[in-house]
Formats: structure tokens, sequence, C-alpha cells
């Protein structure tokens, strides 16, 4: 226990230490939010109604940009090696550092997200909703990541590789989230999206562990 | 505790990188793991420490009672000195990171950001791995590399007490290691 939450505050250390981590996550979305007013013209409905969807499209952009880096520098510095020979499994280290990937990347960005949103004229009486499935959804968005970034661990430049292996599973998360958030479905509509997407999270938190352990154990032979 | 290797073999990536490998280290031990470059020799470390597969024969080791001081230094650049040992130490279940500190004479680096390391003195740091946690078999692969005399002789001293301890050492080098090994396993040059 002490060695997994050891992981986990040296990750999100380096997360917010490093560059490409947490800030570059947050640059990203900004950038994105800043833009597309500029892009799509300053039609005040027309942006209204496309706000959920682009705020959730940034978010999954934001992650999946920093994916490739949640195994990659270990990797590449041996500190996965040594970390193999500790009483703690290779699965809940992996665990440990898509919760640490989360806590510096997902968490912040969902929290952060409906002050951007206004940005773009998100609906105000959207945004607890918004914020409570974008927090949900970015904890899935972290452990699929980090599947992603186990299989690619190896790779220099992965970071295509990993957005065509994890945009697929990515696609439900999306579908789900911005079911929740969109106005039209209503309130009703807005929960059994929730709870779809707390089924999602619960499955991947279930795979994750495996799946990055096993791709990770492929590339130390 | 003995570390027992029987009829040992090893592959990578489809090519037999050794065979046929028999040895025994007890207890008090140090063993000298000799070959050119190609050898298999880190090959056979990381057979031992548990990360590559054995292909064929059988191993007598727990991964946790021993420590792999690989090339690669396992440390961060951005965090302190202070900061990457205690984690190695949370990590390994160490107590204190006093005596690793003491080992190679860190002492007043501990708050200085790692980037700022010379190569000598990330050395330094990655083998102070050794001391977080008492683990009985040391796994060196080439430890004298970036090492000053006066480093190279301190690793030696560590050595003979961890040796004297009743601890074992096996280390792959190409120089000299300056502790009389018990034994040389040699490695032949693969085609």
């Amino acid at each position: 226990m002490i060695a997994f939450t050891a992981i986990l505050k040296r990750d999100i250390i380096l997360g917010l230490r490093q560059g490409g981590g947490a800030g570059a996550a947050l640059a990203f979305m900004l950038s994105v939010l800043v833009l597309i007013p500029l892009a799509l013209g300053p039609d005040q409905n027309l942006l209204r109604r496309l706000a959920p969807g682009i705020m959730w499209l940034a978010l999954l952009l934001a992650v999946l940009l920093t994916s490739e880096r949640i195994f990659q520098l270990d990797y590449e510095d041996g500190t996965l090696d040594a970390l193999v020979g500790i009483s703690l499994p290779l699965e809940l280290v992996t665990l440990a550092k898509a919760l640490a990937h989360w806590l510096a990347v997902g968490l912040p960005l969902a929290i952060i997200a409906p002050l951007l949103g206004i940005l773009i004229n998100i609906d105000t009486t959207a945004l607890p909703i918004l914020m409570l499935s974008m927090i949900l959804g970015s904890l899935s968005l972290s452990l699929l990541a980090s599947i992603g970034g186990a299989i690619t661990a190896g790779l220099r430049r992965g970071g295509l590789l990993v957005a065509l292996l994890i945009l697929p599973l990515y696609v439900p998360v999306l579908v789900f989230g911005v079911s929740a958030t969109s106005a039209e479905t209503g309130p009703t509509g807005s929960f059994s999206s929730l709870l779809v997407q707390v089924a999602i999270t619960m499955v991947s938190l279930v795979v994750q562990p495996w799946a990055s352990a096993a791709a990770l154990r492929a590339y130390f032979r | 505790m003995t570390l027992t290797a029987t009829n040992l073999a090893c592959e990578r990536n489809g090519r037999t990188v050794f065979s046929n490998l028999s040895f025994t280290i007890r207890s008090g031990q140090c063993a000298e793991l000799r070959g050119p470059n190609g050898a298999g020799k880190s090959s056979l470390l990381r057979v031992i420490a548990g990360l590559v597969p054995t292909a064929a024969g059988t191993l007598s080791c727990d991964i946790q009672h021993l420590h792999f001081i690989a090339h690669q230094d396992a440390m961060k650049s951005a965090m302190t000195v202070k900061e990457n040992l205690l984690f190695w130490c949370d990590v390994l279940g160490g107590t204190d990171i006093a005596t690793a500190l003491n080992a190679f004479n860190l002492n007043g680096l501990e708050n200085d950001p790692v980037q700022l390391l010379s190569a000598g003195q990330r050395r330094r740091l990655t083998l102070s791995r050794l001391f977080l946690a008492k683990r009985p078999l040391w796994l060196l692969d080439e430890p004298m590399t970036a090492l000053d005399a006066t480093t190279q002789e301190l690793l030696r001293d560590h050595m003979r007490v961890h040796l004297r301890g009743g601890g074992m050492v096996l280390a792959a080098t190409h120089g000299d290691l300056g502790v009389k090994p018990d034994q040389v396993i040699a490695l032949g040059a693969m085609p």
C-alpha cells in the first residue's frame, strides 16, 4: 500500500512539474475552446447547442495527447524494470499510474471545464451535470489511455498508434458523456446516461490493470 | 540463501542468446560475469531479475530478494535526489534514506534536482538504491561505469562488506571488478 501511494504521489508530482503533462493538456483544451468560436462564427445559439459536444471533444483529445507519456518515460529510464522486483504486482503499479494520470490531468480538466465552457456560451443550468459526467468520464478516459500508453511504451513517437488503438474505446465514453450533458435529453436522459458512464468506468477499472501489465510484460522480453 | 541456475536458456527475439547454463552462487560469494559484447550478460541478469522469461531450465531465486542495477538509472530528472530516494525507499519497503545517502557521499546533493547531476553522480545515486532495502543478491551490470577511482574503491568496499554479511554479488564486467570473484561465469560469443 505504501508502494502504491508512493507511485501515485510521484506520478502526480511529475505530471504537474514536467512539460507535456497537466500543463500541456490544459493549454490544449484552452486553445480549442478559444479557437472554436472564431472558427464557427459569433452565432450564440449555435455555440450553445454545440457546447457540450465541443467540451467533451476537447477533454477527450487533451487526455489522449498526454497518454503516451504514462509509461514511456518510465520505460526509457529503467524505472519499470526496477518496479518489477517490488512486492506490489505490476497490475497495481499500472493502476497507480493510471489513477495518477487522472488526478493530474483528467480531474483538473473536468473541474475547470465548466469555467472554460463560458467561452463557448454553454448553458449554465447544465454545468453541474457536465462537471459530474466529465469527472466520471475522465476517469475512464485515463484508465483506457493507460492501456494505450502501455501498448506503445517502448515505441518512439507512439502517439499516432495510441490514438488509433484507443479512439474506438473512447467512442462509448464520448457518446454517453455528450448525451448526459446535452440539453435535449432532459433530466431523466441525463440520469440513465450517467449510469452507463458509471458502468463504463467500472469495466475500465477492472480491465485496465491486466491489459496494461500484460502489454508491459511483452516489452520486457 | 543460494542462487542456482540449472540448464538455463534464454531466447530473445527468436534467437538463442545462451543455453545450458548452470551455476550456483552461495551466500557470501561473488561471481563475475564475463563475455564479449552481445554474449548475453545483460540478458542473463534480466532473466534472473524476472524481466525476461526463461526459455528452458530453472532458477531458484525470488525476485524480491535481489537488487538489479542496470545501465539506466531509474531516477527522474525533474525531482530532487531526496525525492527520488524517498520514492524508491517507499516502493522497495525500506525504512529510511540516511544509509543510502551516506553510502556514496550524496549528503550535500540531496536537494539538487537530478538533471543537474553529472554522469558519475547519477551513477552514485543509482547505486545507492542498493542501500534502501536490505536484499541478499546484488545484480550489477557494469557497475564501475562513469565512476571515479575513489567511488570505485568505495563500491568495492561496499561489495566486500555485503559479501562478508552473507550477501551475494553477480556482476557483469569487462574491466577489473577489484573484488576477487569466487567464480567466473563466461558466456561465449554467439554467431
